[in-house]
């Protein structure tokens, strides 16, 4: 085991590509190689910033037939497509996480949605329904355990003026959501899309 | 000759259809029904959370609160998630009556039975509009017997 790590550091060693790596320059000067080391990476960070909003657009998320045919068509129609005061959510407004690192993972987690595009997991609508329990709990799982910060990015409990809703609304949010006995997306699942089968779904009958 | 009076006969017919079609238009409004006009807004539905009067004893109950977006599919049934019986508690809503637990032929079922589902087909939300028709319905108890207890035998 010993002489087998000795032998491959040795080859590191000896590896002319490493030895470059780790020599100083002789051409090249600090400044040019600090400056540019900043310029490269200022590049390289605004490259990706770009990237990552880019696919963080509603566009980039119908671009597949898959989401343009089913959760999107469904979403025309609700309250979050059109209403009377003009704001509108988007998909990632609700699907992506707005704080960063969050973000990250969850774009890490969507690579997975990639392989089902590329191997067709749900491209046709028979193929979408039939899944759409198994996504939907997905999405509810991940509301509940970050207490819907998706949709409160926009509604905020504190904001909420309850005397200005509707008595059964008004009740309902008095007694469940201001003690944090419930979370939105316990009450309010199918907003935006069409519902799955909900036999043994907790609050449904 | 017959030939003279068939062709009156659909004269007359014609006509008459002309003015028929007349009639109708008291219902469509002063538009021509050549034309379409715009459809006018939706009323916004009434949503004070008050329990209205029936009509008649056997009248559904009509709904005083929003249900746009309430889905009602072979999947889900938002109306249940607050009268089925099991969640009257949290909701305070009015549970289904019992009559929605028998099927057609009268058995007791242990839920709501799969003929009363489509909750909307009885049951509606209702907005402040003007009728397009009159509406002569008289209450039961308006038609002049006021004292229905069943009279005691001397």
């Amino acid at each position: 085991m010993r002489a087998a790590v000795a032998r491959g550091l040795a080859w590191v060693r000896a590896n002319p590509w490493f030895r470059i790596a780790v020599s100083p320059p002789r051409a090249l000067s600090l400044a040019f190689l600090t400056l540019g080391g900043f310029l490269a990476g200022v590049a390289f960070w605004g490259a990706f910033n770009t990237v990552l909003e880019a696919t963080n657009t509603e566009r980039f998320c119908i671009s597949c037939h898959e989401m343009q045919s089913n959760v999107y068509a469904e979403l025309k129609g609700t309250i979050h497509w059109a209403n009377r005061s003009g704001v509108r959510a988007t998909c990632p407004d609700c699907h992506v996480p707005h704080e960063w690192t969050s973000k990250i993972a969850r774009k890490m987690q969507a690579s997975k949605e990639v392989w089902g595009h590329l191997f067709g997991r749900i491209d046709t609508r028979e193929k979408f329904v039939a899944l759409r329990r198994h996504l939907a709990e997905n999405e509810w799982a991940r509301m509940k355990a970050n207490n819907s910060l998706e949709c409160r990015n926009c509604h905020s409990a504190d904001s909420m003026d309850i005397t200005r809703q509707a008595p059964r609304a008004a009740a309902a949010h008095e007694r469940f959501l201001f003690p944090g006995e419930r979370t939105c997306i316990d009450c309010h699942k199918g907003i935006a899309h069409r519902l799955p089968d909900m036999a043994g779904v907790e609050g449904w009958n | 000759m017959t030939r003279f009076a068939a062709l009156l006969a659909s004269f007359a017919l014609v006509l008459a259809a002309g003015s028929a079609a007349q009639d109708s238009s008291r219902l469509t409004g002063p538009t021509p029904f050549t034309q379409a006009p715009p459809a006018a807004p939706l009323p916004p539905p009434v949503k004070d959370d008050l329990r209205r009067q029936r009509n008649y004893p056997e009248q559904p109950p009509v709904i005083p609160h929003a249900i746009e977006g309430y889905e009602i599919s072979i999947n889900a049934n938002k109306c249940m998630s607050c009268h089925a019986r099991k969640f009257t508690e949290q909701s305070q809503a009015p549970m289904i009556s019992v009559t929605h637990y028998q099927d057609r032929v009268g058995n007791t079922l242990g839920g709501l039975a799969p003929r009363r589902y489509a909750c909307t087909t009885c049951h509606v939300s209702q907005a402040q509009v003007t009728p397009l028709v009159g509406n002569g319905f008289v209450d039961m108890d308006d038609l002049g017997e006021t004292d229905r207890r069943p009279r005691r035998q001397p």
